[in-house]
């Protein structure tokens, strides 16, 4: 398989390389639309990221993703199952076959980190114990936090939380594999082991990465293709290096990290001298 | 005329809300009941919520039930004192404990104790994405967090409003007959003559009720709390007070039933 240099100038993929098509989304909260007329292709064993500012539903994106939420309008396909069209129990089949690195890790607080790995495992599979052992040590080993398996989670950092629920997403070797924010709060070191790990579980292990994220730095180092939203929809598309060069003034604010430019600084509001004079409450 | 239309509108939104809320937990209990069966099918994760609710509340449940029993004792005798019947405390204070203060006291204690601990747990699991990450891994957080607790707080509940009842009865005892001199044969005699077996299931009726409705506020409450620090605080709040409320409210029904 030959990687384009961009998407939007790539020739159709087939059918079956794409893993997850969002078709002409439309999404609102409150008549308020999150998206409108979304459109993303992820490729199979590819990393994909979806970039953009806070609050441009990027997290929602991937609740529609996992069938947590239903879009208005358009099609959600993931491994070619429409997921508003899918039960419940085939929405959890989906799901089998997916993991997801949550923003803070969302480990069980109650439970250790041995059994945090081993959960999913318990959960759909009768596997005798000393196999179940094996799997979660050899996860653990992974991302390098064996010597870590009897701690609970309370007692890891944040780096390491998100390690753990790295193993985690992979013991049941899924197919996808969605990070969310997987490289906010970190430190450089810890951000560093994430960014190595999601290379390295897409390169040994196959998997089809969708990494959402606003650090655009850290994703071009690793992502094959992005897209970046905007207002509800993709205002670019294709390789970092792409978008990096781009002229379009959202993309350059976005990956220059400029304060003001088409995302105001300032919300809305009305003339400051004018508020300053007035006695109304702001 | 206004201001009336005004007061029927808030009245009409309340009773509307009311209304909404009770309909929204009625249809957590089905989903929550339709998932007992698959939680009993792991035992571990109820015993270690029986635990949780039950042997953790004790202390608290007993030194209640001490106190309540030695102030019935003390009242009761003045009060049977008056008649001359100081040898009826032992049945006055098995009915009062058994129909009626074992199983309210408890329910309240329960609510108070075990009740806040659920919401806030679920409610924290909720916020930190515990529960949202059970979904994901195609676990479904009703059978795995909500039916354990709630099956929990069921079986804990009628157990713990025993053992209020007993040490109850002792502290009755403690006082009527070792402090106050009532003779020690009367007081057991009466109570075993006097109190049968229709008492008993009232209580045991009552805390599996109260057991119930408790557990059912605090699982809903945390299950449904906003995902914020002063959503939890909210979600257990009513907790305490929907369950209290209730509870007195279905102590009233009960017993005009089993009268």
């Amino acid at each position: 398989m030959t990687k384009p240099d961009s998407l939007q100038s790539a020739s159709p993929a087939p059918a079956d390389d794409v893993v997850v098509d969002v078709r002409a989304v439309h999404y609102a909260v409150d008549g308020r639309a999150i998206f409108s007329n979304l459109d993303i292709k992820v490729r199979r064993g590819r990393i994909t990221a979806v970039m953009g500012p806070s609050g441009t539903g990027k997290t929602t994106l991937l609740r529609l993703i996992t069938g947590q939420i239903v879009a208005d309008s358009g099609q959600v396909i993931v491994l070619g199952r429409d997921v508003e069209q899918a039960k419940t129990s085939e929405i959890y089949a989906l799901r089998k076959r997916m993991g997801m690195l949550f923003q803070n890790g969302a480990l069980l607080t109650d439970i250790s980190v041995f059994e945090n790995v081993a959960f999913p495992v318990r959960e759909h599979t009768d596997l005798p114990e000393p196999l179940i052992r094996r799997l979660v040590l050899t996860k653990l080993e992974a991302v390098g936090l064996r010597g870590a398996a009897n701690l609970m989670p309370t007692e890891l950092s944040g780096g390491m939380a998100r390690r753990v629920a790295l193993a985690r997403a992979i013991v049941m070797d899924p197919e996808i594999l969605i990070y969310d924010e997987p490289f906010v709060g970190l430190d450089p070191i810890s951000l560093g082991v994430i960014q190595r790990l999601i290379k390295q579980m897409n390169e040994a292990l196959g998997i089809t990465s969708v990494v959402v994220s606003h650090d655009v730095q850290e994703l071009a180092s690793i992502a094959d293709d992005s897209y970046l939203l905007s207002g509800g929809r993709v205002v670019a598309s294709g390789t970092p290096q792409e978008l990096a060069k781009s002229d379009s003034e959202v993309v350059r604010q976005f990956m220059t990290g400029a304060a003001d430019g088409p995302v105001a600084f300032h919300y809305p509001a009305p003339d400051l001298g004018q508020q300053l004079l007035t006695e109304e409450e702001p | 005329m206004s201001n009336g239309h005004k007061g029927n509108g808030l009245g009409n939104g309340l009773l509307l809300e009311g209304i909404r809320r009770m309909g929204a937990v009625l249809l957590f209990l089905f989903k929550i009941l339709a998932q007992c069966l698959p939680a009993l099918a792991r035992p571990s994760l109820v015993i270690a919520q029986i635990y949780n609710a039950g042997a953790r509340s004790l202390i608290i449940i007993m030194l209640s039930g001490l106190f309540v029993g030695m102030v019935l004792g003390l009242q009761g005798f003045e009060l049977l004192q008056r008649f001359g019947s100081e040898e009826a405390l032992g049945t006055a204070a098995a009915l009062g404990l058994l129909k009626e203060l074992g199983p309210v006291v408890t329910a309240l204690l329960f609510a108070g104790r075990a009740g806040t601990a659920l919401t806030s747990e679920i409610g924290l699991m909720r916020a930190t994405d515990q529960l949202t990450a059970m979904e994901i891994m195609a676990v479904d957080p009703l059978r795995y967090v909500a039916a354990p607790r709630f099956l929990g707080g069921l079986i804990a509940m009628p157990l713990l409003a025993a053992i209020f009842s007993l040490i109850g009865l002792f502290g009755a005892q403690l006082i009527g007959v070792q402090l106050m001199g009532v003779d020690k044969g009367a007081f057991w005699s009466q109570m075993q003559g006097s109190v049968g077996l229709k008492d008993i299931t009232e209580g045991v009726v009552k805390s599996f009720v109260f057991g119930a409705t408790c557990s059912l506020i605090a699982v809903h409450e945390g299950y449904n709390a906003e995902p914020t620090a002063a959503g939890v605080g909210l979600a257990t709040t009513r907790t305490v007070v929907a369950s209290s409320v209730l509870t007195l409210l279905l102590d009233y029904v009960l017993t005009a039933i089993f009268l």
